[in-house]
């Protein structure tokens, strides 16, 4: 600090902060970046290690033997669900009870803001099915959760049979320290969010559930599962929740040390561990790796059951069978013993999982960041803006335009206020206003919704450009880079791929517009890093990441269906990145825009 | 001779009049319940009565404990109750019990209005407790400490209801286990070695979906006249075992099944000892198969409705038959596993998300199809949460249920808990649900427990109610019954008196992360001295440019001038 107190040495720093901001801004963002990158290469990660004491040397066995009799049940509900034409809710009831546990239902109702032209549905009626296992000598003060889906189809009827079978098995045993719930969701995530928030007895969504009967306490810990297949070759390990959420590491741990001990393979983002890091694909493959996890998470939606659970402080994870043309094949008596070694070892747990890291990426199942070692690249970006507020500050020169005729704060109210309320009506329009595009056009809901939500965004860009004749381009200019300062550093502390994908694009234009570039090639640029389109990057590069590359008709189509999925996302299960974009992120890009056409 | 005679007589007299000076009386029994989910309900029940006034001090004891008797008369109780149960009644399955007690450990004790300092007496007797039952008794200070208004009045005779001389706790996260049973035993006349208490072997007890021991000391009166009042001793042990896991799914219990042993001798000092089993909703043997077959039958008032048991006496040389030795044998004929509609049910949750606030629900079910009855719910919840009352709300059927009664009594941090008693009347058929919010406090560092992410405990609420009775009560208390159904004194005939507990919460407080107390001592410190110290140096302080240091000659001035103390040349 005594280089700030010698108001020599002070001038000095201000002059090579002044002259060299440009310079300096372009080696922060390359750093930030490389940073970035970098987190994906093997030695610079921690490889994961159990926290939790309670988990890690305490022994259990596994001698789960009813896999085939799991297979058969499975079949057995197959046959019910097609014969009822949706949830058998009496034949799960009598098939629970029959196996020992206090059975309860719930029926939902729910009607989505417009028609899920993915999942074609619309007015979804459903009923949750449960079955308690009362521990013996407890007090229904703690849970465990295993849930299966019944969906629609053929899928996923070997999950459900499979965790009968585990509660048929569980039943017999006498080591049951807390409440296990066996739950049958219909409707995937609208079951479930029904189901979870009436067991909180919250409504954060509005939806229509019936109360539920029985408890088991606070839940602990939920695994989801997803099996479609007799027999397996793998395991997919999903760990993004509800706004980028992530469970404890040491759940992920869990996991994995079961697969190593059994003897299955796992993945996560659906990709096997590889051990050549030296290697430029090896590298390649964990930067993947990593690179779809972030862009999971930046999606902010829950990407299997267990998503949701994670708002209410429960770790949670989907496991997820693949059966691929692989040679080596694993059985459901084997799943079955990993899932009876998981949970007694999450029974056998004191506190609830708090050990590891909640905030981590994992270029591999076996390799972890942590907050402390991905933070900086967001900070080496976001410190180019806090340059650039100091730059204008101590360069009057900068905008042409001196602080001494300073027109007042109130000047720039009218830009902030135009670009909001277009992003207030970027929120609201395309869900209110459906039924009339419908009349008018001829498309369908979804689509109404989808092409009113662009249409309104293109149409902001056209808005506001003559309404600061008082304002000076300084004073909005500081005001957005501070804004867009805030909001990034919010974003990036509880979802830090957001924040780092959305400082990626914004930071550029933040720092450097102008109203003195070169106006079309400015804007074709500005344009090109709006949020709209880093979205469609996004999801071009996400299909590439996943080895499914579309092509741009495709990612278009695609990219339609993802912003319908966001606004669906924010209205079930009160996801927060379409209120963010459309509420905050891009009335701040709007203020930049403005700046670049100031006269 | 007639000197010896006289002896005799003498001796006879003086064994009699000793004999009269410590009269009592031992009854012990045991009561099997075949439950409808296949499970099986065992409940002991031990009986010593004692026509005494402990409070003269007595030296002799011979049936009743002398650890207990000095108790009493040391701090003065006049009733006390504690009971140390492990896991949860399930009413939905199980039915009601013939005596409620919540998970963990209670203990309410009234004592004699003679007593100047109630604290002081409740805090040394809840140490000695604790040290008879081998229990965590003394973790109970005025933290979990209440006096209820209404909801635990005095089971004995005596008319002084001031609830200044009652005291009431529970501690909902006490394991119970073999430590706690062995002493509960030790007070049995007969210990372990002989009657019922033979069977109870720890080893099976504790493989078993409920446990729960209780022990009960209060007045009675002598006779029917209740001219006098005696002592009465109850200690009760209930155990449910568990089709599934104990009876290896098969559909048959045995005595030896789930004590591992069989019944030999009565105990020699009990007057009865007596095992029943409920036969009510098997007449004619449809239902399960009972062996041996047993000629006594006997009817009973249990919990508002009459039930028929059969009757083993083993007084009687005749019930244990050629093997010298009982193993009550039943085995299940039909199988049934629909969920009870008990009358009165309670449940009770914790509701919302986040670590800054909740709501507590309480919800209770009158399933009586007709009848409305009050019910008191008594609510005891740890300062840590502080409760919103003005959130409180009552409804039934979607209306408000304005409560009669309420007693509430604020909770003090770090010193008293909130006490809620409500008197409310539950309208035929309905689910009254009670709520009201809570904030969650942040504790000082060094009050967390050391697993502080495990949660904090919030016992039980209580519901006592008087419920209507489906035959007529017996409100004869004097005349002979079984121990199992003459615990509560009934007082009318078509109501009977009922207390349900519900189940404890775990509550997650907002924790600081102490894994790492160093780290953040050390960030929290550095970022103090270092951030704020040196930014309110830039912000206070103006900087000027030094003029060019002075010459030589003023400088030494100056240092002679310091030395002096007068002021310095600038």
């Amino acid at each position: 600090m005594g280089l700030l107190s010698d108001p020599n040495r002070r001038r000095a720093l201000t002059n090579l902060l002044t002259r060299l901001n440009a310079p300096i801004c372009v080696v922060c963002y390359l750093a930030g970046v490389m940073w970035f990158m970098g987190l994906a290469f093997e030695p610079f990660t921690l490889r994961t290690y159990m926290s939790e004491n309670a988990m890690g040397s305490t022994m259990v066995e596994e001698h789960f033997p009813a896999g085939e009799r799991a297979l058969a049940t499975g079949r057995e509900f197959a046959a019910h669900k097609k014969k009822v034409g949706g949830m058998p809710v009496n034949w799960l009831v009598k098939t629970m009870e029959s196996r020992g546990l206090e059975v309860f239902t719930q029926s939902f109702t729910r009607k989505l803001p417009f028609p899920d032209e993915n999942k074609e549905r619309y007015l979804v009626r459903g009923t949750n099915v449960y079955g308690i296992l009362r521990a013996p000598r407890a007090s229904r003060t703690e849970a465990l959760v295993l849930t299966a889906p019944c969906s629609q189809g053929n899928a996923n009827n070997q999950a459900v049979g499979l965790l009968l079978g585990l509660a048929q098995y569980f039943r017999s045993q006498v080591y049951w320290a807390k409440d296990i719930i066996f739950l049958v969701n219909e409707h995937d995530l609208i079951g479930m969010q029904a189901w979870l928030e009436g067991y909180h007895h919250t409504n954060t969504t509005g939806g229509d559930w019936s109360p539920l009967h029985g408890r088991g306490g606070s839940i602990q810990a939920s695994l989801s599962l997803e099996l479609s297949s007799d027999v397996i070759t793998s395991l997919d390990l999903v760990l993004e929740g509800l706004n980028g959420q992530l469970p404890n590491l040491d759940l992920a741990n869990l996991f994995h040390a079961f697969c190593q001990k059994i003897g299955v393979l796992c993945t996560i983002q659906g990709k096997l561990q590889r051990n050549d890091w030296e290697s430029t694909s090896g590298y390649s493959h964990s930067a993947q790796t990593m690179m779809l996890m972030v862009l999971k998470q930046a999606s902010g939606r829950p990407w299997g059951d267990h998503g949701l659970f994670l708002r209410y402080h429960i770790e949670a994870a989907t496991i997820r069978g693949i059966n691929s043309f692989r040679q080596y094949k694993t059985d459901t008596t084997t799943i079955g013993r990993l899932l009876e070694g998981m949970y007694r070892k999450l029974n056998n747990l004191l506190e609830r999982l708090h050990q590891s890291y909640f905030f981590y990426l994992m270029p591999s199942l076996t390799r972890f960041v942590s907050i402390g070692y991905y933070m900086p690249a967001f900070g080496l970006l976001a410190v180019i803006l806090l340059l650039r507020v100091s730059f204008h500050l101590s360069d009057r020169r900068g905008l042409g335009v001196g602080l001494t005729r300073y027109p007042g704060v109130l000047s720039i109210l009218t830009p902030v206020v135009i670009s909001h309320m277009t992003g207030v009506a970027l929120y609201c329009l395309p869900v209110m206003s459906q039924e009339m595009a419908v009349q008018h056009f001829p498309v369908s809901e979804t689509e109404a919704v989808v092409l009113t939500a662009i249409a309104i965004y293109t149409a902001g860009l056209a808005l506001p450009h003559n309404t600061h004749r008082y304002t000076l381009p300084l004073v909005l200019k500081l005001v957005a880079l501070l804004y867009l300062a805030v909001l990034l550093g919010c974003t990036a502390l509880i979802n830090f791929s957001l924040g780092f994908i959305l400082a990626l694009s914004l930071v550029p234009i933040a720092a450097f517009i102008t109203p003195h570039t070169h106006k079309p090639l400015s804007a074709a640029i500005m344009v090109l890093l709006s949020p709209g389109c880093t979205l469609l990057y996004c999801v071009l590069i996400f299909q590439e990441l996943q080895e499914t590359p579309v092509s741009l008709q495709d990612g278009w189509m695609l990219f339609l269906s993802v912003i319908s999925q966001g606004i669906l996302d924010h209205s079930l299960y009160g996801s927060l990145v379409y209120p963010l974009l459309a509420l905050l992120i891009y009335p701040c890009w709007l203020l930049l825009w403005n700046i670049l056409f100031w006269k | 001779m007639a000197a010896f005679r006289s002896n005799i007589f003498m001796l006879a007299f003086f064994l009699c009049g000793f004999s009269v000076f410590v009269t009592g009386d031992f009854q012990e029994e045991l009561v099997i319940k075949p439950l409808h989910s296949g499970d099986i309900y065992a409940s002991f029940q031990f009986r010593t009565q004692w026509d005494t006034d402990f409070l003269l001090g007595i030296s002799h004891y011979r049936l009743f404990p002398k650890s207990l008797g000095q108790v009493i008369s040391k701090f003065s109780v006049r009733e006390l109750h504690i009971s140390f149960t492990q896991g949860y009644w399930r009413t939905m399955q199980w039915g009601q019990p013939f005596l409620p007690s919540p998970p963990g450990a209670e203990l309410w004790v009234w004592f004699q209005d003679t007593v100047t300092d109630v604290d002081l007496a409740w805090k040394e007797l809840t140490n000695v407790l604790s040290g008879i039952f081998c229990a965590s008794l003394n973790f109970i200070d005025s933290t979990n400490t209440v006096q209820p208004s209404a909801s635990f009045k005095p089971l004995g005779v005596g008319n002084v209801t001031d609830q200044r001389f009652l005291r009431y706790a529970v501690l909902p996260r006490e394991i119970v286990c073999t430590e706690n049973l062995t002493p509960w035993k030790k007070l049995l006349p007969c210990g372990s070695k002989a009657g019922l208490a033979v069977l109870m072997k720890s080893e099976k007890l504790f493989h078993s979906s409920f446990h729960s021991q209780a022990l009960h000391i209060r007045p009675v009166c002598k006779d029917w006249q209740c001219k006098s009042t005696s002592w009465e001793l109850r200690q009760t042990l209930n155990v449910v075992f568990d089709l599934h896991t104990s009876g290896q799914g098969k559909r048959e219990w045995s005595l030896f099944k789930m004590f591992s042993r069989t019944l030999t001798e009565a105990c020699p000092l009990a007057s009865s000892s007596k095992v029943y089993v409920d036969i009510t909703d098997n007449p004619q043997g449809e239902l399960f198969e009972l062996s041996p077959a047993t000629p006594l039958v006997s009817q009973a008032v249990v919990l508002g409705d009459g039930r028929t048991y059969s009757v083993y006496d083993l007084t009687d040389h005749a019930t244990f038959g050629q093997t010298h030795s009982l193993n009550v044998l039943l085995r299940w004929r039909a199988a049934e596993r629909e969920m009870l509609r008990p009358l009165l049910h309670g449940e009770r949750y914790v509701a919302g998300y986040g670590l800054q606030t909740g709501e507590i629900h309480t919800l209770v079910y009158n399933n009586h199809p007709y009848r409305a009855f009050p019910v008191l719910l008594l609510d005891t919840v740890p300062w840590y949460l502080r409760l919103y009352i003005h959130t409180l709300t009552v409804t039934s059927k979607g209306r408000d249920n304005k409560p009669s009664y309420i007693h509430y009594q604020p909770s003090k941090d770090r010193l008293q808990p909130h006490l809620l008693e409500m008197l409310i009347q539950l309208p035929p058929n309905s689910v009254t649900e009670v709520t009201v919010q809570f904030e969650r406090a942040l504790l000082k560092w060094t009050e967390y427990t050391p697993d502080p992410n495990h949660g904090f405990y919030v016992g039980s609420s209580v519901i006592s109610a008087l419920v209507p009775s489906v035959v007529a009560m017996d409100t004869n208390n004097t005349q002979e019954r079984p121990l199992f159904s003459s615990f509560f004194p009934c007082k009318e005939e078509s109501t009977y008196f009922m207390r349900i507990y519900t189940e404890p919460l775990l509550v997650n407080l907002p924790t600081p992360d102490f894994s790492m107390p160093y780290n953040v001592i050390c960030l929290t410190c550095t970022v103090v001295a270092v951030g704020y110290g040196s930014l309110y140096n830039l912000l206070t302080r103006t900087f000027q440019v030094e003029e060019p240091s002075q010459g030589l000659a003023k400088r030494l001035a100056n240092i002679i001038r310091r030395l002096r103390g007068v002021p310095l040349l600038t």
